[in-house]
């Protein structure tokens, strides 16, 4: 299906939910809002003539200072039988930084979506584990977030030193006793 | 007897396994829950090698975030140079020239073939079979020898640029390639006669870890993992890139989505590459290797800066200023590495520096698979399971 048709589907079956459509390069872009972000994967998935049944990706993109809802979740779909692709995305704002899962349309959305609350603290409701994926349990902060400083937060992480510690432990350790 | 059951007691029992293991790939940790042989959960942790890349590519210049791609999956470089330039050229509308561009598809089907052999050296150690892992680290060596010939590097290459490549190939390259494709074929059939029919490796593989071809779309995955299970899903069928529309090649297909079908997609893939490669030497067209834009995204050869003013400014420029500005707007483009399905979708605010890039890795999709592969299944399997998806940690935890 061409770009335009795919939009035209959309507008009509959720006329109020599409925020912006762009088209960049021959690649669509649809902006939406978030509440009924699982109702409309669904649609997207089940569709005969849609059939967005290939999640590629899940990410976050953090806009701070540049356009007025802070945050943005982008999924990238493609369809295997009708080979289209299609990038959505649901604005979330900073101060209500949460979204509905997709892991029951797409399973393969878990670890996407625990890698983006992991970037940026957007949490996913209804996720069945929703913990940081790549940092420590114990960080602090939202590492892509804009406001993070580049060069790491000025605390240090605190399981660092464990880790000199327990080196330094095993340092001691002889064999002979 | 009812009194010793009873006496008798049984409690699962939770196995670490890595980061540091053998047959891990890397710095990934399992944490498995037994009852007996059966693993009754498994839980993957991973992240230890977590250096930031998406931050750090926000703070550099398009130019300047190329060597980060090296670092991703750090025995396909290649490949994952190409997948990086082919999007920063597709955001800023530019293309390379055709020479380029076999050039690029010769590197990307040689960085293919020495991911392939050393994912099957590795997975046959797994499964007990050493020998194969002394043959195909020889094939190996000869591919990386060529890297050298041709760019100085055997492993972080960086040789694929902006707009084209480095440099050119020399007929000493060439020749040493062609006898390469000559020869591989054969010792392809050796490492099979070493495990093909081998009845442990059998019993090892089929029907292990089976994953249904609806099931596997579902959960996104892609490259042989995805074939293995039947879909004909290749993007340099679908979406062709570089010179991949001109050559002809085969997608090899499994059908029971079990260890041994994705064995037998990888081991057929070797062979399409080496079509590829003599296709692609043989067509091998005339002309510059660098698209005429490039002085505004590229560094100029260094010889050139030494001699003459024109490339000594260009030089300058960029590296006080940085590449031209990117258009504004999103970009996604995905390559085909040996892996699987390597995405950059990158933000651009219309300075010289990506606003946001994402690197979607084929590995971070795969090891969230394992639970799946793993629970329910024997604890020897486990390390079948790891090894079938062909995961490097460097790419997973970026």
């Amino acid at each position: 299906m061409e770009p335009l048709e795919i939009t035209g589907r959309i507008k009509e079956r959720f006329p109020d939910e599409v925020l912006d459509v762009v088209e960049f390069r021959e690649q669509l872009s649809v902006a939406i809002k978030k509440e009924r972000i699982v109702e409309i994967c669904r649609w997207l998935h089940d569709e005969t003539d849609l059939r967005f049944d290939y999640l590629k990706d899940i990410c976050g993109v953090d806009y701070l200072g540049k356009k007025p809802v802070r945050f943005e979740v982008v999924y990238t779909l493609y369809s295997m039988r009708h080979q289209h692709m299609l990038r959505l995305k649901a604005t979330v704002s900073e101060d209500e930084a949460y979204i509905d899962t997709v892991v029951p349309v797409w399973i393969g959305a878990n670890w996407h979506e625990r890698e983006c609350y992991d970037m940026y603290g957007i949490r996913f409701t209804g996720h069945p584990d929703l913990s940081r994926v790549l940092m420590p349990e114990d960080w602090e902060g939202h590492p892509l977030r804009k406001d993070y400083p580049e060069g790491g937060p000025e605390r240090e992480w605190p399981g660092f030193q464990e880790v000199l510690d327990k080196a330094k432990k095993f340092k001691e350790f002889s064999w002979q006793g | 007897m009812a009194g010793i059951e009873k006496s008798l007691q049984t409690k699962e029992l939770t196995v670490s396994m890595g980061p540091q293991h053998p047959s891990t790939h890397g710095v990934l940790r399992l944490v498995l829950e037994l009852d007996g042989e059966t693993v009754v959960k498994c839980t993957p942790h991973v992240g230890y090698l977590h250096r930031g890349v998406e931050k750090l590519a926000e703070g550099m210049t398009y130019l300047q975030a190329l060597p980060l791609s090296d670092r991703l999956d750090y025995i396909s470089s290649m490949s994952n140079n190409v997948g990086y330039c082919l999007a920063v050229e597709r955001l800023f509308g530019i293309e390379a020239p055709d020479r380029a561009k076999f050039i690029r598809t010769i590197v990307c089907e040689m960085t293919r073939i020495s991911s392939h052999i050393i994912w099957v050296a590795t997975h046959a150690l797994d499964l007990g079979a050493m020998t194969v892992f002394l043959y195909s680290f020889r094939e190996r060596e000869w591919l990386l020898d060529l890297f050298e010939m041709l760019c100085g590097a055997r492993l972080t290459v960086s040789y694929p640029r902006i707009g084209g490549v480095r440099n050119d190939v020399s007929q000493e390259f060439i020749d040493s390639l062609y006898k390469f494709t000559d020869e591989f074929p054969k010792r392809i059939e050796e490492y099979e006669t070493l495990i093909d029919k081998n009845r442990i490796w059998l019993g090892r593989t089929k029907g292990i870890g089976v994953i249904s071809a609806e099931e596997a779309i579902n959960w996104g995955l892609s490259g042989p993992v995805l074939r293995g299970s039947g879909v004909d899903y290749d993007i340099r069928k679908r979406f062709p890139y570089d010179a991949y529309d001109k050559v002809d090649f085969d997608v090899p297909l499994g059908k029971n989505g079990d260890v041994y079908d994705r064995y037998r997609c990888r081991m057929e893939e070797l062979r399409q590459s080496i079509r590829i490669i003599r296709q692609c030497i043989e067509r091998l067209p005339r002309g510059p290797v660098m698209t005429p834009d490039a002085p505004k995204f590229t560094l100029p050869p260094k010889e050139r800066v030494l001699a003459d003013m024109e490339s000594l400014i260009h030089h300058f420029v960029l590296i006080t200023k940085g590449p031209m500005a990117a258009p504004e707007g999103e970009i996604y483009v995905a390559t085909e590495v040996p892996k699987g399905e390597l995405g950059f979708y990158i933000v651009s605010d219309g300075t010289g520096k990506p606003y946001r890039m994402r690197v979607r890795a084929p590995s971070f999709v795969h090891v969230s698979l394992l639970p799946r592969l793993c629970e329910g299944g024997l604890v020897a399997d486990v390390v079948a399971n790891i090894g079938t998806i062909d995961i490097v940690l460097g790419e997973c935890d970026r």
